[in-house]
């Protein structure tokens, strides 16, 4: 099995790197700087734990003129830049390379402005996730995207994955919940893209650069958009006797023109994994588990699930489980949300997230199991089922070179599916190292190059996270 | 007198933008012609009338693939069989701006128009799954999918929603729907100013009711819609929708909390629909008149206090759309398009267009709002990268 590979890095890069060190500790203020061997581990890797390299050094800046001052630097010298976060990019997003700095916001997290009137906030870009919502949360406010890491992961990694969680189904990903960022070129230049106005004039540059994994500048800045807590959300857990009836019923729910704000999918062994670990209360017999939520006045829920467990019963649900307090719902939620931890904690396991059209979920379903199967493996489903965007969980032995080679090449036979039934590789976790040498199942080669052409406008020597995305071969010329 | 080419596949098409590229002779893409958005020059015209047609409407998964000729009517035709609709409201300007033509799906998503709902739930581009367009190196390139959630490789759909003909020929467009809500009604505030109207907005958008429209409308253009059955004075309107029994409770909540702010009245669903789409449609400004118009976007509480600075120095009629954050402002006499600029800046920024003057007045005023030097520039070498011999206009 082949490992996947990183650009080679540049010889002219590496043996200057005492000069670089000194360099970046002059454009720094103290601690600012990571560049003893043994501090750089902690940075070797993110949380696609199977690749490893050591960067060069490590910058926190405190501030966008440093980062502006960081990245003309690294320009001028064409030295890569791998921007970090949290380093919880499950796809190698914010793997760095020997011969690269990484440019770290941790210290840029700020929450700099709430305006209620206007629902924004403006926070730098190292604030994690769920601390926009805790901040604003007393007052009858959320920040909607809310990846299961949102504990740990940093608004900047969500935009540079477009990242989703299991209410985007009804409030959209980061973009749709992205207004403006104050962004730096890899020249230094500092540009502000949209703001609190709605649209911004000329190209949907904002639009581009959300999603696009480090590659087109560093976020120092975000402008988001709040919204008015509902007034209540109540889930529901369908136990089904197959996976497929599961998937079914998803597809009619949407197709029936309700929109609940989640609808999250496990099957038999997820369900087990997350009940040992969260004691949520999940059935333990069923062989697919959907967690449907909705949200409104208790009168508006009422009718909602109503018309939802009717068509539920309709594909033969067997265990109908209505939570009737907030602390079940809390614990129903621990469950889903803790399952990549949970799941961690008794193998090792790489996250697969290919989107697939709804009608598909139940063939896909199928044909996962079947790859699984072939290879000799296991696999736990959760996933966000309302979009189709799924997470087979595919567990393996990271101590087992062989296993982990067969857990890869199921991977990408998984991804394949999807793409071949009209989905795509990946939904929100993004391409980063991971499924770079699967572009081409899904784009056209033309498709690749006016892509990487765009790329090229922003940083025409491919120096801003340069192994990541787009295959390493067929590159255009710098 | 200007060629029209209106090719009948994507392959024709890139022929032609081939040939154009080796004659060196600029073009204009054209999509249903409702408006001219950048100056078309004499150039030969690249339309695509003749690609048109809907490849695939899967109702359960609520999404829709068009030819991008296809006309929005025959869109919203099939859309209705299934009870389900576009969530971005496109708008038609053409009352608006006297213009004919036939509005199509790629004009729409080429545009990025966008209705009341806005502010809740997206503009065009966000509904926006996949595109296939012919660059200007003739190359038929395919961009996102047809699934509701996509992070694979840079967002060129996002790119190419908006562009306005500058950068590439759209051919086909990927988009999601909604279901069209089961009732709708509208809850009318009467008598406010500008600034109680906006903080009436805000205080209706913090509450848990699920506004999907809110627009003010001062008296000089309160007649002007629904046939001036309004009742008497400026007018708030707050747009509910949803299952008949949420928007009876919610109306009520909403209601009593607005009878703080000023008299309230409730529309029906029917007058709500005509309501909205007369607000999202411009007609208030629909006067036959070529008087300068300019849509505004700025922070929905800023809207009112740009209106108020510009009318101590200039003649201006205005009313506001998503929450105060998109202004329709008409001017007496001159487009004044430095003062409007100035004081967007000076409030904190946005953007104006002007859509609508003399022809006079078009062609000596800057229509789309300068751009910051480095924005411009990058912008530049986008537009390079997909249309390297410069055959479609810019503009930025
Ligand atoms: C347990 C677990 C659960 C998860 N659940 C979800 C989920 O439900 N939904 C989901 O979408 N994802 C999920 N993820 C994936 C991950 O958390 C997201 O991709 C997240 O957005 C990454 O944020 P981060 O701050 O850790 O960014 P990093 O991992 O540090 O970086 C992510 C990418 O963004 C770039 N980047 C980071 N900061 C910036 C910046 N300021 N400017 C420009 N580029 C930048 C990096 O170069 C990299 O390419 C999960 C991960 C884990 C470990």
């Amino acid at each position: 099995m082949e490992q996947i590979g990183f650009l080679p890095p540049k010889a002219a890069v590496l043996s200057r790197r005492r000069e670089i060190v000194a360099d970046l500790a002059d454009l720094l203020p103290e601690g600012c700087l990571v560049h003893e061997p043994r501090e750089l581990v902690p940075f070797e890797t993110d949380a696609f734990v199977s690749y490893r390299r050591v960067p060069l050094a490590v910058a926190l800046p405190e501030t966008t003129a440093q980062v502006a001052a960081v990245l003309k630097y690294c320009h001028r010298y064409a030295i890569p830049v791998v921007p970090r976060g949290a380093g919880t990019s499950l796809s190698g997003g914010a793997i760095p390379q020997e011969d690269a700095v990484v440019l770290g916001l941790s210290k840029m997290s700020r929450i700099l402005e709430v305006d209620y009137a206007n629902r924004t906030a403006i926070v730098q870009a190292g604030v994690t996730n769920l601390a926009i919502s805790d901040a604003v949360s007393a007052d009858g406010y959320f920040y909607a995207p809310d990846p299961s890491s949102q504990l740990a992961c940093t608004i900047g990694g969500n935009i540079g994955m477009n990242s989703g969680g299991a209410h985007c189904l009804k409030y959209g990903v980061t973009t749709n919940n992205l207004l403006g960022v104050k962004l730096v070129l890899v020249d230094g230049t500092v540009v502000e893209l949209g703001g609190k106005a709605l649209d911004a004039p000329g190209l949907d540059l904002l639009g581009l650069v959300c999603g696009s994994e480090g590659q087109l500048g560093i976020v120092t800045e975000a402008t988001v958009r709040l919204i008015a807590k509902p007034e209540g959300a109540r889930p529901v857990l369908f136990g089904f006797d197959s996976s497929e009836e599961a998937g079914a019923c998803v597809a009619d729910i949407i197709a029936a023109g309700i929109i609940p704000v989640a609808i999250e999918f496990m099957d038999k062994p997820a369900i087990a994994i997350c009940e040992a670990f969260a004691g949520a209360g999940y059935p333990s017999d069923v062989e697919a588990l959907l967690i449907v939520e909705v949200e409104g006045s208790e009168a508006e829920m009422d009718d909602m699930l109503r018309s939802i467990i009717e068509i539920a019963r309709r594909h033969g649900v067997r265990v109908v489980k209505e939570s009737q307090s907030a602390t079940q719902a809390a614990l129903i939620w621990k469950g889903r949300k803790s399952a990549f931890g949970a799941t961690g904690r008794i193998a090792d396991y790489i996250c697969m997230d290919g989107t697939v059209p709804l009608s598909q979920l139940p063939n896909v379903l199928r044909g996962t199991a079947e790859i699984i199967e072939r290879h000799g493996l296991r696999v736990a489903n959760v996933f966000h089922a309302g979009d189709g965007n799924m997470h087979p969980l595919i567990l393996f032995d990271a101590n087992d070179p062989d296993d982990a080679a067969r857990a890869e090449e199921a991977g990408n036979e998984i991804l394949k599916l999807c793409v071949d039934v009209g989905g795509c590789l990946t939904g929100e976790h993004g391409v980063g190292i991971e499924k770079r040498d699967l572009m081409r199942h899904q784009y056209a080669e033309a498709d690749l190059a006016q892509q990487m052409a765009v790329r090229a406008a922003f940083d025409p020597q491919w120096i801003l996270n340069p192994s990541k995305v787009f295959p390493l071969e067929g590159r255009p010329a710098a | 007198m200007s060629v029209i080419h209106d090719p009948l596949s994507e392959e024709a098409a890139a022929r032609i933008i081939l040939s154009a590229a080796a004659a060196g002779s600029p073009l204009q893409i054209r999509g249903g012609g409702t408006r001219t958005l950048a100056q078309a020059g004499g150039r030969d015209i690249l339309s695509s009338a003749n690609l048109s047609g809907i490849v695939a409407y899967n109702p359960a998964e609520m999404t829709m693939t068009a030819r991008s000729g296809t006309p929005l009517e025959e869109i919203a035709a099939a859309l209705e069989k299934h009870r389900q609709m576009l969530a971005f409201e496109p708008l038609d300007l053409r009352p608006v701006l006297g213009t004919g033509g036939i509005p199509t799906i790629g004009g729409v998503f080429a545009t990025n128009a966008s209705g009341a709902r806005r502010f809740v739930a997206g503009a065009a581009r966000d509904s926006l799954l996949g595109v296939r367009f012919v660059n200007g190196a003739g190359e038929i390139i395919k961009a996102g999918g047809r699934v509701m959630k996509n992070v694979t490789g840079l967002d060129l759909a996002k790119l190419l929603a908006g562009s306005r003909g500058t950068l590439a020929f759209l051919t086909e467009v990927t988009f999601r729907l909604l279901p069209v809500p089961e009732d709708a009604a509208t809850i009318v505030v009467s008598g406010l100013n500008d600034a109680e109207a906006a903080a009436a907005m805000a205080t209706a958008m913090s509450m848990t009711v699920e506004v999907s429209g809110a627009a003010h409308l001062p008296e000089s253009v309160r007649g002007r819609v629904l046939g001036g059955r309004l009742p008497d004075g400026a007018a708030t309107v707050l747009r509910l929708e949803g299952l008949a029994a949420s928007v009876a409770v919610r109306a009520e909540k909403l209601s009593a909390a607005m009878a703080s702010f000023g008299a309230v009245s409730v529309l029906d669903a029917g007058a709500t629909a005509q309501l909205w789409r007369e607000i999202r449609d411009v007609q208030p400004y629909a006067d036959g008149t070529a008087r300068p118009l300019w849509r505004v976007s700025v922070a929905p509480t800023v809207g009112h206090q740009l209106v108020a600075a510009l009318r101590l120095e200039t003649g201006v009629d205005a009313y506001y759309d998503w929450q105060g954050g998109l202004v329709w402002l008409r001017m007496e006499a001159n487009p004044e398009a430095e003062l409007v600029r100035r004081y967007i800046k000076a409030l904190g920024g946005g953007h104006a267009t002007l859509m609508r003057a003399s022809a006079a007045a078009m062609a000596t005023t800057p229509v789309l709002q300068p751009q910051a030097e480095a924005i411009a520039a990058l912008s530049t070498r986008i537009k390079e990268k997909l249309d390297p011999a410069g055959l479609f206009p810019a503009g930025w």
